[in-house]
């Protein structure tokens, strides 16, 4: 079991009713050791949290976060961490911050 | 209001090696830059970001000492971002210009009200002077009415070309020559992509320059961002934690400059290289001698002293672009103010009101 804070920046939440801040308690299998990556939470996402199924591709894309939402770990660039490998750490604060759209 | 990203409470206290920054081998990398995959730190990043965009302005001699400079400041990342960094190099390198905050109302309801809220507030924010200009003032039109009168397919061409012209009416009111505004590398190479897509070969070899000037125009345009990664404007953003506005305009992104966009966002994916890539080709392509001599009677025979007939502009042509839009715009209001009413019907407020009246009027 895992506690993670989950952020929809750069006009994401329009996804997310409007919401920036999620706060998160994830299991794997129902098991309260097995680890939970940030693969699982992007599946968590994908299934619980995006209200209308026809916005799953605004965040997905090909299976992966889309190409142009930044995905920080912690502030720093999940590119660095192992992307959706990652393993979730109590306090993690995983935000997803969109680019695509007029500057 | 403006809510800042929250900071990370989980401090890794245990780095390998190869998780430090490759500039100071000091502190944990937390960006992989896109232009050469460097792994660096947040102060590193924050260093080289502004480093160089000091040295575009710098090597291009973008700014003469005592320049009054308008930022077109539509509250969004890259303009917030650039009010921000010019700001703060003009101070730490004493550039000695004047900045200026610029704002065009365009008059959409949802999207344009919302941030201009950011501007203002980054107007407070920076301390910089704040100067709004409306589409309704310029033009007696505002964005939604022309959607609501052209349809939304047009919608860019003429938000486009009217705002082009608002920031140099704006910026001649206020007395000044030169407008900085946000383009970012991503715009660039999004531009070059689709001039070479649709053929566009003059606009090929323009569309790479850092600073331009429309024909007739004593109002120089610079892109001091042109180098610049939208990922990295938008990580300096979260990590500066700036308030800027977020949400794409209501009439949707004109359909081929946003596939233009997704097929260039794919490309980065596999090599996040090919933005800059794409300008430097750019930059490099040359014309055929004739369109380039053709370019060059046409900067030469360019004639300060013409003005639109209509509104005074300066224009190349009789009547200026906006003029021209803005008349076709007229003649279809009219149409559909009539074809709407229904006989029998009450009368609705509006030009169209005007026109039934004259239309009865017997003498």
């Amino acid at each position: 079991m895992v506690n993670v804070k989950v952020e929809f920046l750069g006009g994401l939440d329009a996804i997310f009713k409007k919401q920036r801040v999620h706060k998160l308690t994830l299991k794997k299998n129902n098991s309260d050791d097995e680890p939970v990556t940030v693969g699982d939470l992007i599946d968590y996402i994908v299934e619980n949290m995006i209200e209308d199924k026809n916005d799953v591709e605004v965040f997905l894309q090909n299976g992966t976060v889309r190409a142009g939402i930044l995905t920080l770990i912690n502030d720093t660039d999940w590119e660095l961490e192992g992307e959706k490998e990652y393993e979730l750490e109590d306090g993690d604060i995983i935000s997803f911050t969109s680019t695509l759209h007029g500057g | 209001m403006f809510t800042a990203p929250s900071d990370p409470v989980n401090v890794r206290k245990e780095l390998k090696v190869t998780q430090l920054c490759e500039l100071c081998h000091s502190r944990k990398a937390i960006i992989r830059r896109p232009k050469n995959l460097q792994k660096i730190c947040k102060l590193c990043f924050f260093h080289v970001f502004e480093t160089e965009i000091h040295e575009t302005i710098v090597s291009n001699d973008l700014f003469y000492r005592g320049e009054r400079v308008a930022v077109g400041a539509s509250g969004g990342k890259d303009s917030t971002v650039l009010a921000y960094v010019l700001k703060l190099l003009n101070e730490r390198h004493d550039y000695g210009i004047e900045i200026v905050l610029l704002s065009i109302d365009e008059g959409i309801v949802g999207y344009r009200d919302d941030s201009l809220a950011t501007v203002k507030r980054n107007q407070q924010q920076y301390q910089l002077p704040l100067e709004i200009f409306s589409y309704q003032d310029l033009y007696d039109w505002t964005m939604d009415d022309i959607v609501e009168t052209a349809g939304i397919r047009n919608s860019c061409t003429y938000c486009g070309v009217l705002r082009r012209q608002a920031l140099d009416r704006g910026a001649a009111k206020l007395e000044i020559k030169h407008v900085v505004t946000g383009h970012n590398a991503d715009d660039m190479a999004e531009t070059v992509l689709m001039n070479i897509l649709r053929g566009d070969v003059a606009r090929l070899e323009k569309s790479t320059s850092i600073m331009t000037s429309s024909t007739g125009s004593p109002i120089k345009r610079s892109k001091p961002f042109k180098y610049c990664y939208q990922k990295e404007i938008v990580l300096y953003a979260h990590y500066k934690k700036l308030d800027y506005f977020s949400t794409e305009c209501t009439y949707a992104p004109e359909a081929f400059r946003g596939t233009a966009r997704e097929l260039m966002k794919n490309f980065e994916a596999i090599r996040p290289s090919c933005i800059i890539d794409i300008i430097a080709s750019g930059e490099s392509f040359v014309l055929k001698q004739k369109m380039g001599k053709q370019n060059k009677k046409k900067i030469i025979t360019y004639n300060d002293g013409n003005r639109c007939e209509r509104c005074g502009y300066l224009s190349s042509n009789k009547i200026c672009k906006a003029c021209m839009l803005l008349e076709g715009l007229e003649k279809s209001r009219a149409q559909i103010k009539i074809q709407v009413q229904v006989p029998g019907e009450p009368q609705q407020e509006g030009p169209a009101k005007v026109l039934r009246t004259l239309e009865r009027l017997t003498f």
